[in-house]
């Protein structure tokens, strides 16, 4: 008989701490799409997308209403674009309407994979797709893009940073008049993982199977919860009660997986043992690690919390799945965090400590919003920057920043909903176009170099 | 097929047989009960078979949790499994 002290854990989890499944995400692969002719291979993406995605929203809910687990996102990832564009030529935009006409039609929240792997050099059909960004983002409301511009094995494609650091800049003025809400749907990867469920940065990598169910958790409010609950005990027993939490968190993404997976006749791929948080009161990852003793997130001390907490969730949460993958970490998204937007408002929380913080959890600079004049080669240096901490540490590392266009430090730019709010942060501004402009790639480290 | 429907609130007459009621209209088998009152509040979970349901599982759990606003408690219905997953190896 099942323990009713578990049973009242569980419902408590989900109805005052913010535990839910922060998304189900569809990987179709699109590499029988491509024709020769773009119009023809736009209408086999809508027809497959539409085919194999038609009964995810639906699946979803009932699984919702069945298991009174809450599901946030459902979600559609595809073949990088770019890959398609290359077979058939022509305006890779037209993918983009192709791809917003299938997630309308399905009534998914997202589809993301209007992306290109360039990580060591640009082949047929990547060039377009990048230059054609800010558009798609703009003209676009559910499309979501990804570049991946270097890997700890191949190194740093450094003329592709310098071009992202233009598309970020553009898809910002191009939508200046919506709250410059294109690049918050772009996400500019080092070391992209093939399988990552979150958007903006999900895509269905070449490597993966024809269809496949991915599974995002979420729960910071429940770690948070459980911290407090252990009150003031010493660091190893902290990492104790994070791991425990975690191994339930992902157990119930795992089932909501498999449940997915097999009612869809779909095989199931991984779960992400992600804390995603939301701007909601009690869902940020900042208040953890002010609950393990930090005055302010962004304070000393921050990146060594952060590391015991992405390592104590991976621990947890590995043993409750059957396969682990995506990005799997903390994610530490400024706007998309109460507690990191209060840190941020307050000074405390600052470029330089997240920096710092992306070296040792999930992902990298994410959500950040930046002052609406900062030059394009600016933005590339903070990219090559990010993606350096990625390449040298074998790690995923990513970013997604926002010139806010017309706005200065101390004022703020709200994008609503799930992506939150937060003020224009402050950078450096000494230029880097000097070493931008240099172009070519940054050499793979030693590190790559295992065989 | 088992799901899990839990209780809770303020102490008052008739919480069991109304629940109960519900079940037996749904074609859900009880299959245990466990309830403790601390103080007035009411705490009950049980168990009940839900493979030979008459209506749709969702249409059930909402009749149950309209069932607990009319009563000023929590009602929640939910499938067996996702405890068996979160609190079992």
């Amino acid at each position: 008989m099942l323990n009713a002290r578990d049973i009242l854990e569980t419902i408590h989890m989900i109805q005052d701490e913010h535990l839910d499944v922060r998304t189900i995400t569809m990987g179709i692969s699109l590499l029988d799409c491509c024709a020769e002719d773009i119009d023809r291979s736009c209408t086999r993406l809508y027809d497959k997308v539409t085919k194999s995605a038609e009964k995810l929203v639906s699946t979803g809910e009932n699984i919702e209403r069945e298991f009174g687990i809450p599901i946030i996102n459902k979600r559609i990832s595809v073949t990088p674009i770019a890959m398609l564009a290359a077979a058939s030529g022509g305006d890779p935009i037209k993918y983009a309407y192709a791809m917003e006409k299938a997630a309308r039609e399905v009534g998914v929240n997202f589809i993301g994979g209007y992306s290109a792997l360039v990580h060591k050099g640009f082949s047929a059909g990547d060039k377009e797709l990048i230059l054609s960004i800010p558009q798609a983002l703009n003209e676009t409301e559910h499309v979501c893009s990804s570049v991946n511009i270097g890997s700890t094995k191949s190194g740093i494609n450094m003329d592709a940073v310098k071009m992202m650091g233009e598309t970020v800049r553009k898809a910002a003025e191009l939508s200046a008049d919506k709250g410059c809400i294109g690049p918050a749907k772009l996400v500019v990867f080092c070391n992209a993982p093939e399988d990552n469920p979150f958007m903006a940065g999900a895509f269905h990598g070449p490597g993966e199977p024809d269809c496949v169910i991915n599974v995002g958790v979420s729960g910071p409010g429940v770690v948070h919860a459980a911290l407090k609950k252990a009150g003031d005990c010493d660091l190893t027993k902290v990492a104790d009660v994070i791991k425990k939490t975690a191994f339930k968190v992902t157990r119930m993404g795992q089932l909501v997986g498999t449940e997915a997976s097999r009612r869809l006749g779909v095989p199931f791929g991984i779960v992400d043992l992600s804390l995603a948080p939301t701007p909601a009161v009690g869902d940020s990852v900042a208040r953890i690690l002010e609950e393990m003793g930090l005055e302010c997130c962004g304070t000393h001390g921050t990146t060594a919390a952060l590391a015991l907490l992405n390592d104590a969730v991976k621990k947890g949460g590995v043993m409750a799945s059957s396969h682990i993958g995506g990005l799997s970490g903390a994610f530490i998204p400024v706007t998309e965090d109460e507690g990191m937007i209060a840190a941020a408002e307050e000074g405390i929380l600052t470029l330089n400590k997240l920096e710092a913080m992306t070296a040792v959890c999930s992902v990298g600079l994410d959500m950040i919003v930046i002052p609406g004049d900062t030059p394009a080669s600016t933005i590339s240096a903070i990219i090559a920057d990010e993606a350096a901490i990625g390449m040298v540490n074998s790690k995923t590392t990513a970013v997604r920043v926002i010139p806010a266009i017309g706005k200065e430090v101390g004022e703020q730019l709200n994008f609503g909903g799930l992506l939150g709010y937060g003020p224009v942060m402050p950078l450096c501004d000494k230029s880097a176009n000097r070493f931008i402009s240099r172009g070519g790639r940054i050499p793979a480290p030693m590190q790559s170099l295992k065989n | 097929m088992r799901a899990v429907i839990t209780v809770i609130g303020k102490d008052m007459v008739g919480i069991l047989a109304k629940v109960s009621t519900k079940c037996a209209e749904a074609n859900a088998n009880v299959i245990e009960v466990t309830q403790s009152v601390l103080q007035d509040m009411f705490a009950m979970i049980m168990l009940v078979d839900i493979s030979g349901l008459n209506v749709q599982f969702a249409e059930m759990a909402e009749g149950l949790e309209a069932l607990g606003n009319d009563m000023g408690l929590s009602v929640h219905v939910m499938h067996e499994n996702i405890f068996n997953s979160m609190h079992r190896i």
